[in-house]
């Protein structure tokens, strides 16, 4: 049951002086169980590929389906499909309005058109896996509440409506490394529950090295690289560098100690390159 | 889409028209609105449509761009054209019903009175097309110095209209990346009664208005960093000044009433 995109072109400002073509001719389908992590430089098309998925934008040419559904579509088979597609914007607590953090966070399911218990239900869900207790949040003004805190709740409003699909716009941005730490933590709790897809858009090589299972590269609207990270961040640094990103920190390191003749693996986790070293270290002292 | 609106934006270009003083274009913009009251005979609107035409031309502003700013008040044109032709004073009666008459004169006044609008539209929209908006509103502060001794607060006024006028595409994309994000979760803005629209409103509206507040609020910390205290004083980096061709400009505006008046008055065409 894919996520699919076919063909997919589209022009911002169309006919006027100011057009600008974001997406060209794109192609790809993304699998439930997948962690996909979309990696480019700002303007490469990235926020309109993944506002396409989530049936924000529809296409000029080409279509979007989810499990066979156009999300273009106005029937009521379309606007169930665009609701499997959950997306959370770039500082989502900007979009917080309700009064208390309860309201604020059965918005979505509400529009799903659930009952008052099946609001309730997804709410406390969706507050228990971004660790906001239920009785000492929820009648609270989300207003009142830390950025980090602000932002759980804002990513609750969207997971509430159990999506099979999660969109992530870079939901680290401007958080605190715990903060950040814990977002994802929750992430990947969700996603190895529920065994939903989950896209990632980020700048941060190193996220995209730790979580994703499959990272797409966009450049100038069009997926350059796809596959995994490890592969990508090893064999297409080139590419990479063209496309002014880079490799994440933690392989410029292995590069650099492979360099001055340690002969380490490259991997996406820091602790695994710190063993190899005290490994290193204890042959050498055996010798 | 939201961000698709052209109104009052300006189009970077090199032509004539762009390089005219922004005071010269403000007051020319003001007299050519005062010249199309003094049109009367169809004659008369065909000089200032060939006037239009032609600064359209000197602008080399893309026609299509230029005549779309007409667009958003089609309502309006359209509404003053069918008033006139139905109730207008006239012996030529086509047709009637109850108390409409649709009479010739009426037309032809409605055709006036739409085209008074349809060129007000144009040439202000050519004004804001080539002037950009710092520059209008420097033009504007200039304007209004004159006034200041009798507690115009000129520059306080054209810096609120700076800041408003930058902040105009700000809002707008804002206002839609929470429209995508309430969009997201399900909101239904074009459906249900006219209450429960008006409170579908509120998710966009709410954090509209946090964000508004908030930039407002950094933006008047970051004036302050940097010891922004009012017009007292201050200098400025371009310096306006006249040349040749504004008060050409101007001369050919001044030029153009005249023919107009004596047309009207003179001639009785």
């Amino acid at each position: 049951m894919p996520l699919n995109l076919q063909n997919v072109t589209f022009t911002y400002m169309k006919g006027t002086p100011f057009e600008k073509t974001a997406l060209s001719d794109v192609s790809l389908q993304i699998e439930k169980g997948e962690f996909v992590a979309v990696i480019g430089h700002t303007g490469s098309g990235k926020s309109t590929l993944v506002q396409h998925l989530s049936g924000l934008l529809h296409p000029d040419k080409g279509s979007v389906t989810v499990d066979g559904v156009n999300l273009n579509a106005k029937n009521a088979a379309a606007k169930k499909a665009r609701n499997s597609v959950g997306m959370v914007f770039q500082y989502p607590e900007h979009q917080i309005f309700a009064e208390t953090v309860y309201e604020d966070i059965a918005f979505g399911p509400r529009n799903k058109g659930l009952g008052p218990d099946e609001v309730d239900r997804a709410v406390r869900d969706a507050m228990a896996f971004v660790g906001l207790d239920f009785d000492s949040f929820a009648k609270r003004s989300p207003f009142r509440l830390s950025g980090g805190q602000m932002r759980r709740v804002a990513i609750a409003g969207v997971i509430a409506m159990e999506p099979d699909y999660l969109i992530l716009d870079e939901p680290s941005a401007g958080l605190d490394p715990r903060s950040r730490d814990a977002v994802f933590k929750e992430v990947m709790a969700l996603y190895k529950k529920r065994g939903i897809a989950v896209i990632l858009v980020t700048h941060n090589m190193e996220e995209a090295a730790r979580y994703a299972s499959r990272l797409l590269v966009i450049s100038g609207g069009q997926v350059i690289l796809d596959g995994v990270p490890h592969d990508i961040f090893t064999n297409h640094k080139d590419e990479l560098l063209a496309a002014s990103m880079d490799v994440p920190p933690v392989y410029k390191l292995a590069d650099c100690l492979n360099a001055h003749g340690l002969p380490v693996e490259r991997t996406p986790e820091l602790a695994a390159l710190e063993k190899q070293i005290l490994e290193l270290r204890r042959a050498k002292h055996a010798d | 889409m939201l961000t698709d609106i052209t109104l009052g934006q300006y189009y970077p270009g090199n032509s004539v028209i762009h390089k005219l003083d922004p005071r010269a274009k403000i007051i020319a913009t003001l007299l050519f609105i005062a010249a199309i009251f003094f049109a009367d005979s169809l004659l008369s609107y065909g000089v200032l449509a060939l006037f239009v035409a032609v600064v359209i031309g000197l602008s080399r502003l893309p026609v299509l761009m230029v005549l779309r700013s007409v667009k958003p008040l089609w309502i309006i044109i359209v509404l003053t054209l069918f008033i006139h032709a139905f109730t207008g004073e006239g012996k030529d009666v086509l047709y009637q019903y109850s108390f409409l008459r649709l009479t010739t004169e009426g037309i032809i006044m409605g055709i006036k009175m739409s085209l008074r609008l349809v060129f007000l539209l144009l040439i202000s929209s050519i004004l804001t097309f080539t002037t950009s908006p710092i520059v209008l509103t420097d033009g504007i502060e200039a304007l209004l110095r004159p006034f200041k001794c009798i507690g115009v607060p000129a520059h306080e006024l054209a810096m609120m209209m700076t800041i408003a006028l930058r902040f105009i595409p700000t809002l707008i994309e804002e206002t839609d990346r929470i429209i995508k994000a309430q969009t997201a979760r399900g909101a239904d803005f074009d459906s249900g009664s006219l209450l429960q629209r008006a409170k579908n409103m509120l998710p966009i509206l709410v954090p509209l208005f946090i964000s508004a507040f908030r930039r407002a609020d950094e933006l008047a910390i970051a004036m302050e960093a940097r010891c922004y205290r009012g017009g007292e004083g201050r200098t400025r980096m371009h310096e306006l000044a006249y040349k040749a061709k504004d008060f050409i400009a101007l001369a050919i505006i001044i030029l153009l009433i005249a023919v107009l008046a004596v047309m009207r008055w003179g001639l009785g065409l």
